[in-house]
């Protein structure tokens, strides 16, 4: 499961909005336990794929590593990532399978329709290595209660 | 120096996501590492050897690869290596067709 607060699930799908009909992408700061993943703060990131960015996305390494500082500084982890599919649907594609390397983490993507947020799935990258990973299925629960703070950018 | 782990990678380091590890260059800092914790190094390192090509290596802001020395890079004991893997994707179903 992956638990969000409803403002952060609302800011990625508007992150994909205002890129459209370019893919947006981004990185989910939190904690995993039993229970699974709890989105705690989202950072936007860029697409450095600005040769196709309305199929194609990649973060910058270094912006990756000021991530994982800036996690470490707040006591988090990264525990997963989003992107969106510009006039696609909200499903792992070759390409999002092929460039997963994140085994535990979850790759939310987001469906954005003529520039309008539709569904949102989240997808777990499941097994041990790079020859048996695969994607699983990860439902969403959106915590509408929880108030968030004002969100930071790397 | 201290190595930091990316969160897939931690399940290998007893769940640290710092560890400590004494070395003169990069090389000999990774030989530690995978010595002590030897799961990571089919995790890090392809069968030549050689780092797997979505892991990326930081000596501090510094991208190995383009380190004139590269793994034979001298470090000192406050410097910081940082493994973060690639993160990449989109709807193009391959990389014959980037640009459709």
């Amino acid at each position: 499961m992956l638990h969000i607060t409803y403002t952060d699930y609302e800011a990625l799908r508007a992150h994909g909005e205002e890129t459209y009909p370019n893919e947006c992408c981004g990185v989910l700061l939190g904690k995993s336990d039993a229970e699974g993943s709890h989105v705690r703060q989202i950072i936007r990131a860029g697409n450095t794929r600005t040769d196709s960015a309305h199929n194609r996305y990649n973060i910058a390494p270094i912006e990756l590593v000021k991530i994982q500082r800036q996690a470490r500084s707040l006591s988090l982890d990264i525990v997963g990532f989003y992107h969106s599919h510009p006039d696609h649907p909200a499903q792992w594609s070759p390409t999002d399978f092929a460039e997963a390397h994140w085994i535990g983490c979850s790759y939310v993507i987001t469906a954005v329709e003529k520039g309008k947020a539709a569904t949102t799935n989240s997808f777990l990258l499941t097994g041990t290595s790079e020859e048996d990973k695969k994607f699983v299925d990860q439902p969403i629960e959106i915590d509408v209660a929880t108030l968030t703070q004002p969100k930071g950018q790397a | 120096m201290n190595i930091h782990i990316p969160t897939p990678l931690r399940v290998y380091t007893g769940g640290a996501e710092t560890v400590a590890v004494p070395g003169a260059t990069v090389a000999e800092v990774f030989d530690q590492l995978t010595s002590q914790f030897p799961e990571l190094k089919q995790q890090l390192f392809n069968a030549e050897g050689k780092l797997r090509s979505f892991v990326n290596v930081y000596l501090n802001d510094e991208d190995l690869r383009y380190l004139p020395s590269k793994e034979a890079t001298t470090v000192a004991a406050t410097d910081e290596l940082t493994i973060i893997p690639s993160i990449a994707g989109g709807t193009a179903c391959c990389s014959c067709c980037p640009l459709l």
